[in-house]
């Protein structure tokens, strides 16, 4: 992406989080999801959440659109939603305006494509609610609306307006959700693992898809992924989840070439790739720590090779390190130091 | 091959389907040397599984023979069936349905050590657990022993579940999608654990996934296997499949998968398939089972004739009537 573009659009934010809580009551005590979450979305990025199970990030991208289960609270945190000109604390919304806020502004798209259907309802049925619970109730024109999404999402209209959700294969049934998705114009467009069920060349296609339908329409994209592969394909920025924390953030290409959290190192040097040299790999230590009962101090330290007494004691708070890139690390120069040597 | 562990010889398995027959592994000979490491890669659908199953035994072919230490399995006497099954264990994919959940780590693991004479009384077994917990990295063992499965994490069931394969001393473990539901940063050390087996106690592994990336780290010194719809379509020794592809599924495959690199990823040349859709097993394409997604397909040769297995380079074979070609093309860019 060209810079001028990026110093463009950090100005437009669209999404704001500050100091973002998300809390489970669970018969062990309280298990604490996110921890003081904060990051921008700007207009037409792509940013990726990723992190392993149990990091917070699926509770995150519920948690900014309201969707926090029953026995989740958020009891701290604002989510400022700005649109033209406009700007509101979506946690501050009443039911019908948060009603409108879903779909109207920020769409979802779950995990599980097959789940995420009524199996009784036609495609078309779903399409028609989703319009007709937003007010807009023109048979014709959402009709036109939906045959021109499913084309952009290269299904073929006639075959799947009609269709039940079992008649439809597991990248068919996701690129209708996608569709179902853009039905009313969304500002935001937030994905939880957009492409995880899915065989690789049906992947490829959601991928590309994606990329396409994002530069057309110019919505945001938020997607939440354990897959490091997908954000180095995807995204413009990425932020990568511990313990309920975003441990770092920063341009795509910052995170993959010039990591600064040993955790975002670790996982790197963790994953293989396909073409290109073959490289060694190295596991990280240990497991996650325990959401109910966390460690004292950075809550990577127990399985970070950089750690001292200091990351033992006190937890470092994500900081800005110029350049758009941030990280929650007291060594962050040593591990800067480590991945420049490693490419020497 | 001489020194062949197990052998498959054209074996075919249909399912029952509504009435119809499905066709889930097509034709599938393939031969697993002592101490090798073979990878069956390919889409859901594919007929991976099935071939794993069949391998350990879980599965009787529709058609074809399997040969283990030179016997046909299904020919064998009781003793020697059950010397067979003992000898080929298969570990699955998913720790949170395989490992009873009812049972402690204690009791999974003394049940066929007991079963199977590997230990004469609990003291025997409980010495062999510890011993097993310590190989497959589940350390120190007692903190582990008298455990259910919920307390345990993924990586850590999956480890048991290995430990439990390896309590009859197998030479040879069939390992479906073994790692696949396990976190990145602990799916390696699991790994690294399997190929320790392998260096250490000489053991044969069929490695089953739908990850490339992740077979081509684990069997950089193996094969690996590329189905398509039940058919084995090319297998080749893995630095030269992954570097010089021959079928054009493989092709595809390899340009399709986005990789953890930024760069590399957004600069990789896309094979654009004819069509999206994966053929019916119920109703497989006439000719080579690919050509309706083929991007090269010779129309008179590839929708007609069925290309017969073709010995690329050496050991490198590709089911493609087009494999010799792509090879010349690729070592005419190189």
């Amino acid at each position: 992406m060209p810079r001028e573009r990026e110093q463009l659009t950090k100005s437009c934010e669209i999404l704001s989080v500050e100091d973002l809580w998300v809390e489970y009551r669970s018969p062990r005590g309280t298990v604490k999801a996110v921890r003081g979450v904060s990051f921008d979305l700007h207009k037409e990025e792509t940013l990726a959440l990723i992190g392993e199970s149990g990091s917070g990030k699926t509770t995150l991208g519920m948690a900014l659109i309201r969707m926090t289960p029953k026995s989740g609270s958020v009891p701290r945190g604002r989510i400022i939603y700005r649109r033209d000109g406009e700007m509101y604390d979506v946690l501050g919304l009443d039911k019908e305006a948060l009603r409108k806020f879903h779909w109207q502004e920020c769409a979802m798209v779950f995990q599980s494509s097959l789940n995420a259907f009524n199996p009784v309802l036609r495609i078309w049925d779903h399409f028609h609610d989703t319009a007709r619970a937003h007010g807009r109730v023109s048979q014709q024109a959402l009709r036109e609306r939906a045959m021109h999404l499913f084309k952009l999402v290269q299904l073929d209209p006639e075959r799947v307006i009609d269709a039940f959700p079992h008649e439809l294969s597991g990248g068919m049934r996701q690129r209708v959700l996608l569709a179902l998705g853009l039905l009313l114009d969304p500002q935001i467009l937030l994905l939880d693992e957009p492409t995880t069920a899915l065989d690789i060349l049906t992947q490829r296609t959601v991928i590309d898809l994606l990329r396409r339908l994002r530069e057309e329409l110019g919505f945001s994209l938020i997607f939440v992924s354990h897959d490091l592969s997908l954000a180095a394909e995807l995204a413009n920025r990425v932020a990568t989840m511990y313990a309920g924390k975003i441990v770092e953030l920063g341009d795509v290409h910052d995170i993959f070439y010039r990591p600064r959290h040993p955790y975002t190192l670790g996982l790197i040097k963790a994953v293989p790739t396909v073409t290109g040299a073959f490289r060694e790999l190295a596991s990280i230590p240990g497991s996650p720590p325990d959401l109910v009962d966390l460690p004292s101090g950075c809550k990577f330290q127990e399985r970070c090779p950089f750690a001292d007494e200091r990351c033992r004691k006190e937890e470092p708070e994500l900081e800005g390190m110029g350049a758009n890139h941030s990280v929650a690390c007291f060594k962050w120069r040593q591990v800067s130091l480590e991945k420049e040597a490693a490419h020497a | 091959m001489s020194n062949a562990i197990v052998q498959l010889e054209h074996v075919t398995q249909r399912f029952a389907w509504r009435g119809k027959a499905v066709q889930a592994v097509n034709d599938v000979s393939l031969s697993i040397a002592e101490g090798e490491i073979v990878c069956l890669v390919g889409e859901s659908g594919c007929g991976k599984t099935t071939t794993g199953k069949i391998v350990a035994g879980l599965l009787k072919p529709t058609e074809g023979r399997v040969v283990f230490e030179g016997k046909d399995v299904w020919a064998m006497s009781p003793e020697e069936f059950k010397h067979y099954r003992r000898a080929v264990q298969i570990v699955h994919q998913d720790p949170y349905s395989s490992l009873n959940p009812v049972r402690t780590i204690y009791k999974t693991l003394s049940a066929p050590l007991l079963r199977h004479g590997f230990a004469r009384d609990n003291r025997e077994a409980l010495a062999k657990i510890r011993e097993l917990l310590e190989i497959v990295g589940l350390t120190p063992p007692a903190e582990f022993i008298n455990k259910y499965p919920h307390q345990l994490s993924g990586g850590q069931r999956q480890r048991v579940s290995v430990a439990r394969a390896l309590t009859v001393n197998p030479r040879f473990i069939v390992a479906d999608e073994a790692v696949s539901m396990v976190d990145v940063s602990i799916r390696l050390s699991l790994l690294n654990m399997l190929t320790g087996l392998k260096e250490q106690m000489g053991v044969t592994f069929l490695f089953i996934t739908h990850d490339l990336a992740l077979a081509k780290y684990f069997v950089w010194e193996g094969r690996i296997g590329v189905m398509y719809l039940g058919q084995l379509v090319e297998i080749s020794p893995t630095p030269d499949l992954i570097e010089h592809p021959s079928h054009q599924y493989t092709q595809a495959l390899l340009s399709a998968i986005p990789e953890a690199d930024p760069n590399l990823t957004r600069n990789k040349e896309r094979i654009k398939l004819r069509s999206l859709d994966v053929p019916s097993l119920l109703n497989l394409p006439a000719g080579c089972t690919f050509h309706p997604r083929c991007p090269s397909y010779k129309e008179g040769l590839c929708d007609r004739v069925a290309p017969a297995p073709l010995e690329v380079t050496k050991e490198h074979f590709a089911v493609c009537h087009l494999a010799t070609q792509s090879r010349a093309v690729q070592a005419g860019t190189m």
